[in-house]
């Protein structure tokens, strides 16, 4: 996008044509976000919680795709396939922030998964989250199903499916290029990459010699984008185009966003800070260079998001954990025969 | 009298038509073919996907958390392994959401030795199907059994995987669907497709009516006091062959149980033949280490260790790489008849 000058028209400066309210909007769920998630590693490092997983560095892109879903539940609203870098999209969407913390805690109270899945791996059946898996790249498999069934359906909802550079290394990355763009029935998918140049410690260059994820969309005629994810308001209008280009023409589109990993990989990586380009300052910066706001509206956002996390894990710390036999629940939707083995053993 | 692929057909023609069915597919399971076996041929809602058994594993997977009810076919379970994840993923969806997502969904899948397939179209794949927790598995050995299985199948809301044993699925039964014509050839001109061009080829389906084999419940294929043998598939009526020859010949009262269901299974008709028999055979083609009835045995040692007149005993695959392609290989390598024949007889021969 390079940089906006001061000087430029109004009409010329897109933070100035995106406009302060909404971008105060953007930033307060980007720095709950952001607090949340550091939040989350410090329960991680002090006992509070086991692994930690999550996508700080990625709020700039995953806050303007999360407030342009169509929310609901069923056919007729957007499906999303997340995965573990995907708060900001939850917390953009509605969430609480008080449901990561229960995740991350591994309390009984958890919704998303009874206190059996590691932190930031939702399913909320309202909001058409489906269950986010550990496994790697399996939710672009995964959306072929509800993109068929948007498909056979007259609607204007898409299938929406957010993952990493690493794992479009998997076949699932191109099954899903592929059933999406079946010429007997192409699916109304946004495909997202976010590409933080890394797969746990390995450069992306070492491994991947396309010339850019986005060109995988050329082979198949489909349109494709990479964006700065670390810029807000490109970000907001590549996701707005590509998802009006799906909701349209009922067709995938890839989208491929470069985003910061500020925490590195997870728990397993350290979950250290690292020296790389911070959207939230970017924002920041660009907004108090506009005038649209000043260095203490910023400083207020910070502390009442720090507050309200606060609130919400010692909240969470007075909740029970799971039940043991609880392990029994869900293991079919109607619960156990009778006969089920259930000692372990002998 | 439907053989086993077409009783599929017509279950599925069932759920098209009652249960909200709006979505086959999977390899060559749309026209013009309607799968290998021909268990999706003329099925309106039937279509050809890519060749891509993750994708098609995925792609139900998430028309069941849709609600569509799908129904996937993998060409043969022998190509189901680099799915393998997926198929965890179908298993531990309920259970890792909290309960907040059903898995409504089917895949079918010809499994197990007895058509000459050699080493990729051979397998069993048993074990790792009852590893699969949260997943149900059932396998017919009767035209009946599949056309019911396949319709409780249809309205589970976890996800069920359907073994079709592939040497049955040419097999006739000895009992009617309800609604299909007694009579094979007119079955025949009505449903299966003809050879040569089918662009302009409709099935006539007959009125079939709604039957269920629920899903965990085993059937006794044959009564017996005197010994049990707990089988499934392909060796069902090898096994109550057995048993009614030695019957004929005063050879010993063999009773079948024919489990139907994988997972769950039905412990409780397991218990109650090994209970009035003493002896048990356990019976599958699966290779035989970590084998599915070392399960069943060693429960029943757990379990019935003082019901029981005589030890167990587990007859099952070879465990080697793969099954060869000679029928000199195949046969030594799963269960055959004489095989089953043998161990029968001894199970009934040892000194209580």
């Amino acid at each position: 996008m390079g940089n906006p000058s001061v000087a430029a028209p109004k009409s010329a400066d897109p933070y100035l044509a995106f406009g302060s309210e909404k971008l105060l909007r953007l930033h307060d769920l980007m720095v709950k976000a952001r607090v949340l998630e550091e939040r989350l590693i410090k329960m991680s490092k002090s006992g509070d919680g086991f692994f930690w997983i999550g996508g700080p560095g990625e709020e700039g892109f995953n806050v303007p795709l999360g407030l342009q879903v169509k929310k609901g539940q069923g056919v007729q609203y957007d499906y999303l396939h997340l995965h573990y870098r995907s708060s900001a999209i939850m917390l953009a969407l509605g969430a609480p922030v008080i449901d990561d913390i229960r995740q991350m805690r591994s309390v009984a109270t958890d919704p998303y998964s009874k206190g059996r899945n590691f932190v930031n791996h939702p399913a909320v059946p309202d909001w058409n989250i489906v269950p986010v898996s550990p496994t790697i790249e399996t939710q672009y498999s995964t959306s072929i199903g509800t993109g068929i069934a948007q498909a056979h359906t007259k609607t204007d909802a898409i299938t929406i499916v957010n993952g990493g550079d690493g794992g479009t290394a998997e076949g699932d990355f191109h099954s899903c290029l592929v059933w999406a763009n079946r010429p007997a029935l192409p699916l109304p998918i946004l495909i997202v990459v976010v590409n933080n140049g890394y797969a746990i410690s390995t450069p992306e260059p070492t491994q991947h010699g396309e010339r850019s994820i986005a060109d995988w969309g050329k082979v198949f005629g489909m349109p494709s984008a990479t964006v700065d994810g670390n810029d807000v308001v490109a970000s907001w209008d590549a996701v707005a185009k590509a998802m009006a280009y799906v909701r349209k023409e009922r067709k995938p589109y890839l989208l491929e966003a470069k985003c910061s990993r500020l925490y590195g990989h997870s728990s397993s990586s350290g979950a250290n800070r690292i020296p790389e380009a911070d959207c939230i300052q970017l924002l920041e910066a660009k907004m108090i260079e506009r005038g649209l706001a000043s260095k203490e509206d910023f400083e207020k956002v910070w502390h009442a998001n720090q507050e309200e996390i606060d609130r919400a894990h010692q909240q969470v710390k007075q909740e029970p954990f799971p039940e043991p036999e609880t392990i029994w629940e869900d293991v079919y939707s109607e619960g156990l025969p009778p006969s089920y083995p259930t000692k372990g053993g002998s | 009298m439907a053989n086993m692929a077409q009783a599929i057909r017509l279950a599925l023609h069932y759920g098209e038509e009652n249960l909200g069915v709006r979505e086959i597919f999977g390899e060559d399971v749309g026209a013009p073919l309607g799968g290998v076996f021909t268990a999706t041929q003329g099925l309106k809602t039937a279509w050809n996907s890519p060749l891509d058994e993750r994708g098609i594993i995925g792609a139900a997977l998430g028309l069941a958390w849709a609600g569509f009810r799908p129904v996937a076919e993998v060409q043969f379970v022998d190509y189901i392994f680099n799915a393998i994840d997926m198929l965890k993923l179908c298993g531990n969806a309920t259970w890792m959401s909290g309960g907040r997502y059903k898995t409504p969904m089917v895949l079918m899948t010809p499994t197990g030795s007895g058509i000459h397939g050699s080493i990729y179209h051979s397998h069993s794949f048993d074990s790792v199907a009852t590893k699969l927790h949260g997943m149900k598995v059932v396998c017919p050995s009767t035209p009946l059994d599949a056309y019911g299985l396949m319709i409780s199948a249809i309205k589970d809301d976890n996800p069920v995987l359907f073994l079709e044993p592939k040497a049955l699925l040419r097999s006739r039964g000895a009992e009617l669907i309800p609604g299909e014509p007694a009579d094979d050839k007119e079955l025949h001109a009505m449903i299966d497709a003809p050879l040569g061009d089918r662009s302009k080829w409709k099935p006539r389906w007959p009125d079939v009516q709604e039957y269920e084999v629920p899903i965990g419940q085993a059937r006794v294929a044959h009564e017996g006091t005197d010994a049990t043998v707990v089988t499934h598939g392909r060796l069902a009526p090898i096994a109550r062959e057995v048993a009614g020859e030695l019957s004929q010949q005063g050879a010993g009262s063999v009773e079948v149980l024919d489990l139907r269901s994988l997972v769950p299974y039905d412990w409780e008709a397991i218990k109650a033949s090994i209970k009035k028999t003493g002896r048990v055979l356990f019976l599958n083609e699966e290779t035989e280490i970590t084998n599915f009835g070392e399960h069943l045995l060693r429960r029943t040692v757990d379990e019935l260790f003082y019901e029981l007149k005589v030890r167990p005993r587990l007859l099952c695959g070879k465990a080697t790489p793969g099954i060869g392609l000679s029928p000199n290989l195949e046969h030594f390598t799963v269960p055959q008849k004489a095989d089953v024949d043998r161990v029968v007889r001894d199970l009934l021969a040892e000194p209580a």
